[in-house]
């Protein structure tokens, strides 16, 4: 879960790294108010979790507090990368003498959390690590041991920047990992940590995120902060999506209604994790038109493939519908087929002048085949392979457009 | 002889007594897997299909010999209950639980390798030497594991459970039996990597052709195929990536929860190319796993 730079300053606040006067607003009007309180010039930061936002007018200056009050207002009614912005951050605008980097992650590959600070500050910590390596510093750490204070000294010479500054930074590094494991945190960083001319640090930007998988144990540190619990998504969920997605929530048995919505008139009921990636792949290669993706394994029961199978019949456009599993380990594949059917008959489909394909195969597949013979539903078990059945998925489709 | 798992696998199962823990032991004993006890705290003296259940892995052990235990608990225990294997001696550790938070992956990671043990998981759905033993439910009820899986000479690997069976299953339709099938589990860090499992199976007599099922996600691929260039590894490898269409979509997550993907970093596209360079025969579709495999054991025999 990414929080909001609002949000994320305020932990660093909390813990004693300095961070701009300002405040989050709602309204122009308090936009206006704080300009004012602040005094002089100010910053307009769009509060939506997207990266890249100043290129696209998420970041405004305002120099007196009337243009503050426009500039937000303006603000609060255009689209950030396709989210509406409801927040934004009022900040005095500060001279900097240098922006520097700090940050806490993973490395998948070593298995270990590593520290990195760099000089060059503002800027995607990865582009700086392919365009200036001899810039960028990193320390893995020991599980055990954690990072210590000796680590963010030796990390620190590497910016060389004099011994007080250094210093401070130091202690900035040691509060960042703080952070980072106290949160849980997949990342933590702040970018640009702003060196000001009187040679002090303050965060101009950071940027935190909180494992998913680790909420459960961060539910009272989140509610301190008045951080509430949210779901993800690189753009904002679709009405389809949510509707899946409620679906889902409704029944915690199976993995079922994963789904992102796309706009052709195929739609999939796919096998979960590797089974969806690899049918779906094969679909669109073949020259298939998707109307969504969507998961169904872990032994999802009867009611939850039925009200997605019949979310997915009535979406606008959706001509045919695709059932395409993987070889069952858990799940049952006459659960699959009462679901389907199910909801076809509900919605007074005929699944014998339907474009319906079946392919699945494994626990109580003969009682799953039989319901779908009873129907007049075309099924094809293991002997044909997933790629080949979406190859007959999308010849199935062709001239229903 | 396969490699981590033989006749010699003597297994114990910590959360024995979970819904799905208590149909894949069925699985299990039906498949002749040696289970020799279960562990769930405060369910001590009770049986699981005559499966004996012990509140700690110590007295589990002292009261019988196991190498290997499942994890099968929930997230929030899955840390402790694997620090608590590994410090019984147990060397091999195979974690089924989903959703365990990073921090403690890696301390799970760290405490093993410490200790000389080996983590496969977790959110693996477990591991089959085909004919001889099995760990978890991969593969369903014994009937439609053997229809599944077959003993036979290719090794493979899948970051997914569900496709692991599926291109066994492939494999076997096909006459092509498999030394073991593992699936390594589907999270961004995991105990056992392909490239840490390369080296086993490199010196495993059974095994002739290594498959590799790969996803979108994490730079396991990459790092793979730069082992296998650097090591001139002597074995041939097939493998499969699936979700190309993830690359064209950024920051988006789909079914497992390493499957993302950041520019370059992860992509279906970059791992192609990095492991065709590495002499990794890469195929376009699933099916063709069968046709490329085929094809080596046809030219190594």
């Amino acid at each position: 879960m990414r929080l909001y730079e609002f949000e994320a300053k305020s932990i660093f606040a909390a813990h004693n790294v300095p961070i701009p006067r300002g405040k989050v607003i709602v309204t122009p009007e308090d936009a206006k108010k704080v300009a004012e309180e602040v005094g002089g010039a100010v910053v307009l930061k769009a509060q939506v979790l997207a990266t890249g936002r100043g290129k696209v007018g998420g970041v405004k200056f305002a120099f007196t507090p009337e243009e503050a009050e426009s500039t937000a207002s303006w603000m609060f009614k255009s689209k950030i990368k396709g989210y509406s912005v409801e927040k934004i951050l009022v900040e005095e605008k500060l001279e900097m003498e240098q922006e520097l980097y700090v940050g806490a992650t993973y490395n998948e590959v070593e298995k270990k959390k590593v520290m990195i600070c760099s000089s060059i500050g503002g800027m995607d910590i990865n582009e700086v690590s392919q365009r200036y390596p001899e810039k960028i510093f990193k320390v893995l750490i020991d599980p055990f041991i954690g990072f210590q204070p000796y680590q963010a000294k030796e990390l620190s010479y590497g910016l060389k920047l004099p011994f007080q500054i250094s210093k401070t930074i130091q202690s900035v590094m040691l509060k960042l990992w703080e952070i980072f494991v106290k949160f849980d945190a997949t990342l933590t960083e702040i970018n640009p940590l702003g060196l000001t001319k009187e040679g002090k640090l303050i965060v101009c930007d950071a940027h935190i995120e909180i494992e998913d998988d680790a909420l459960f144990r961060q539910k009272k540190r989140l509610e301190e902060f008045g951080i509430k619990e949210r779901e993800d998504k690189a753009r904002p969920p679709t009405e389809f999506e949510i509707r899946a997605a409620e679906i889902d929530k409704a029944d915690y048995r199976g993995v079922a209604g994963r789904v992102t919505e796309f706009d052709g008139n195929l739609g999939l009921l796919i096998g979960a994790g590797g089974g969806s990636l690899t049918t779906f792949d094969a679909v669109l290669n073949h020259g298939g038109k998707p109307a969504n993706y969507c998961e169904v394994g872990g032994n999802a029961p009867v009611s939850k493939i039925y009200n997605l199978a019949k979310l997915i019949l009535t979406k606008p456009g959706v001509k045919g519908l695709a059932v395409i599993t993987n070889v069952y380990s858990n799940s049952r594949v006459d659960f699959l087929a009462r679901g389907v059917i199910k909801a076809m008959v509900e919605l007074g489909i005929d699944p014998k002048k339907y474009p319906i394909l079946f392919r699945s195969a494994g626990a109580f597949e003969e009682d799953g085949y039989a319901i779908l013979r009873k129907y007049g539903v075309k099924y094809y078990g293991r002997e044909t392979p997933m790629d080949k059945a979406a190859r007959l998925a999308v010849e199935m489709m062709k001239g229903k457009e | 002889m396969a490699i981590l798992i033989d006749e010699e696998t003597k297994v114990i199962i910590q959360g024995i007594t979970g819904r799905e823990a208590v149909t894949f032991t069925r699985g299990m004993l039906d498949y002749g897997t040696k289970v020799v006890a279960g562990v769930t705290p405060g369910k001590e003296g009770q049986e699981v299909y005559g499966v004996p259940v012990y509140d700690c892995v110590k007295t589990a052990l002292e009261n019988h010999e196991a190498n290997t235990t499942i994890v099968s608990v929930p997230p929030r225990f899955a840390k402790d209950a694997t620090f608590e294997a590994i410090d019984a001696g147990i060397k091999l550790i195979n974690v089924f639980t989903e959703r365990i938070p990073r921090a403690d992956v890696i301390e799970m990671v760290a405490f093993a390798k410490q200790r000389g043990a080996r983590i496969i998981g977790p959110n693996s759905l477990g591991m089959i030497s085909p004919g001889k033993v099995k760990l978890g439910p991969i593969g369903g009820p014994v009937d439609e594991c053997n229809k599944a899986f077959t003993p036979g000479n290719v090794a493979v690997l899948s970051r997914s459970g569900g496709m692991l069976v599926e291109t066994c299953s492939q494999l076997s339709l096909n006459g092509i039996g498999q030394s073991i099938a593992i699936n390594i589990g589907g999270d961004p860090i995991i105990g056992s990597t392909f490239f840490e499992l390369l080296p086993l199976l490199e010196k495993d007599p059974q095994t002739k052709v290594i498959v590799l099922f790969c996803e979108p996600g994490t730079v396991q691929e990459e790092t793979t195929a730069k082992f296998v260039k650097e090591t001139s590894y002597k074995k041939p490898i097939v493998a499969f990536i699936a979700g190309s269409f993830v690359d064209t979509m950024p920051g988006m997550r789909f079914g497992h929860a390493a499957v993302i993907v950041h520019g370059e970093t992860g992509s279906t596209k970059a791992k192609a190319r990095i492991m065709r360079e590495a002499g990794i025969r890469v195929v376009d579709y699933h099916s063709q796993i069968v046709t490329e495999v085929r094809k080596i054991l046809e030219e190594i025999s």
